[in-house]
């Protein structure tokens, strides 16, 4: 079983209708026995994340996370603004991120007139290790991405996908039991299936 | 980067909550069920879908809440939606069930505070500014609202700047005169609104072939390119057949 986290912030439906579409069994929740029963987390998200981080915590929901993926080292992923809640911070906001992956995240820095921020497109992604979510995937994978803010990890071996828009950055990240996707899995058709399919077996 | 532009198909929903498709902002043509079109198009891998309620300014109807939640469990591609969004409670339902991007055109000129709203809260990635655009007699073009009843006699540019400056991600760039018409889109109107921002357009209107929709992003430069009639016609009769060119197909264009 799946938890999807719920707090009041954007396209919790969409994850879960992909996941009955690919046979996993997921809830949408904020209630803490669910989530504590729950061998999966999805974190997901969409808009500032001052607001994001601010809604996480009147929800009640910032020790459940931490509780689920550093106590228990259970499965999270953390979905375009829930990825970049699991660095440390952000140049968008002030609030700290859950700090969870060694990561803060910056506006991008385009100097071609022709890239527009946001980054708001499908786009292919390169795998930067080997790892149970992204070893079966086979040919060009093509994910749908919409933000202005991306992720600079500490350390290269957290990244799992990277993705190049003026440079590369890292589109997926990984750290133990810990994942995060820049893109939107639940939005890229037959690629984002595979994704969600992967770390539910995981 | 991956450098293909989107290609959105642009589904119109009625009063009565059928798929149609218009010309020229009129005579809707009764096309089919929407959630049947929707899978359709899922399978077919497309890059996004634009839904639009045409009725409902006009008619001061409600939005099909319904509807636009089963059209989401169906799609697993990115969806917007305009058409009656009035509060920022609207902008947040449709967010909640699974639309990513809003897109706003009467509200440009009656309620421009609602659009920096729901960009203060859903970010300007979210957030699309939709202009209708018509030409009178003499050629010169200005923009309509509610669904092309009513001319706001502003330029396209200028309400482009204005759209940006409210803070918008993208613009959704309609030619009134092209729609339905399949005979290419407005090259013209595209480039001038595409050379007065910064933002990204769609543009839509006109299509009637895979060259129109290259054309369009290699003439008119447009950053995405829309369309309708072109994605449910087959052949000079329009006899009507859901298709969306492959990957295969766009790569031999050079889309």
């Amino acid at each position: 079983m799946i938890a999807i986290l719920d707090y009041g912030v954007g396209n919790v439906g969409s994850i879960l209708n992909m996941l009955k579409h690919i046979d996993v069994e997921a809830i949408i929740t904020h209630n803490p026995v669910e989530i504590e029963n729950a061998d999966k987390m999805i974190l997901p998200g969409v808009g500032s994340l001052d607001s994001g981080m601010k809604r996480l915590a009147e929800s009640n929901l910032i020790d459940c996370i931490k509780n689920h993926a550093s106590q228990k080292k259970k499965p999270l992923l953390g979905i375009c603004l829930g990825m970049q809640m699991l660095g440390r911070r952000s140049e968008e906001g002030v609030l700290p991120g859950l700090d969870l992956i060694p990561f803060d995240c910056i506006r991008f820095r385009l100097d071609s007139p022709t890239l527009k921020i946001p980054h708001m497109g499908w786009d292919v992604v390169k795998a930067e290790q080997s790892d149970p979510v992204v070893d079966n995937l086979i040919g060009l994978q093509r994910y749908y991405f919409v933000h202005s803010y991306h992720a600079i990890c500490d350390k290269p071996e957290d990244i799992l996908f990277s993705c190049d828009y003026g440079y590369e950055f890292p589109a997926a990240v990984k750290h133990d039991n810990v994942y995060g996707f820049q893109f939107h899995p639940e939005k890229s058709h037959k690629f984002g299936m595979a994704l969600l399919k992967n770390f539910a077996s995981l | 980067m991956y450098s293909r532009p989107r290609i959105i198909p642009c589904l119109l929903l009625d009063e009565n909550n059928g798929l149609v498709k218009t010309i020229q902002f009129k005579k809707p043509r009764y096309i089919g069920d929407p959630i049947n079109a929707v899978k359709i198009f899922n399978n077919k891998g497309v890059d996004e879908l634009c839904i639009l309620g045409i009725t409902i300014t006009k008619r001061n109807s409600e939005i099909s809440w319904e509807l636009l939640e089963d059209i989401a469990t169906e799609a697993f591609m990115p969806l917007s939606y305009g058409g009656g969004v009035r509060t920022l409670d609207d902008v947040k339902r449709l967010f909640s069930i699974g639309y990513e991007k809003v897109i706003f055109d009467t509200a440009i000129f009656t309620n421009p505070k609602l659009i920096e709203d729901s960009v203060a809260y859903a970010g300007s990635q979210s957030i699309v500014a939709s202009i209708d655009v018509k030409s009178n007699l003499l050629s010169k073009s200005s923009c309509w609202i509610q669904c092309g009843t009513k001319n706001t006699k502003d330029a396209p540019a200028s309400v482009a700047r204005k759209v940006e400056s409210l803070g918008v991600g993208e613009i959704l760039l309609n030619s009134i005169d092209r729609d339905g018409m399949m005979n290419g889109y407005d090259l013209n109107l595209v480039k001038s609104v595409v050379e007065s921002v910064s933002i990204p357009v769609i543009a839509c209107g006109g299509a009637g072939s895979i060259e129109d929709i290259n054309k369009v992003i290699q003439d008119g430069h447009a950053h995405a390119a829309a369309a309708g009639s072109v994605f449910v016609y087959y052949g000079r009769n329009r006899a009507i057949l859901i298709t969306y060119p492959g990957e295969e197909e766009l790569k031999d264009r050079a889309i």
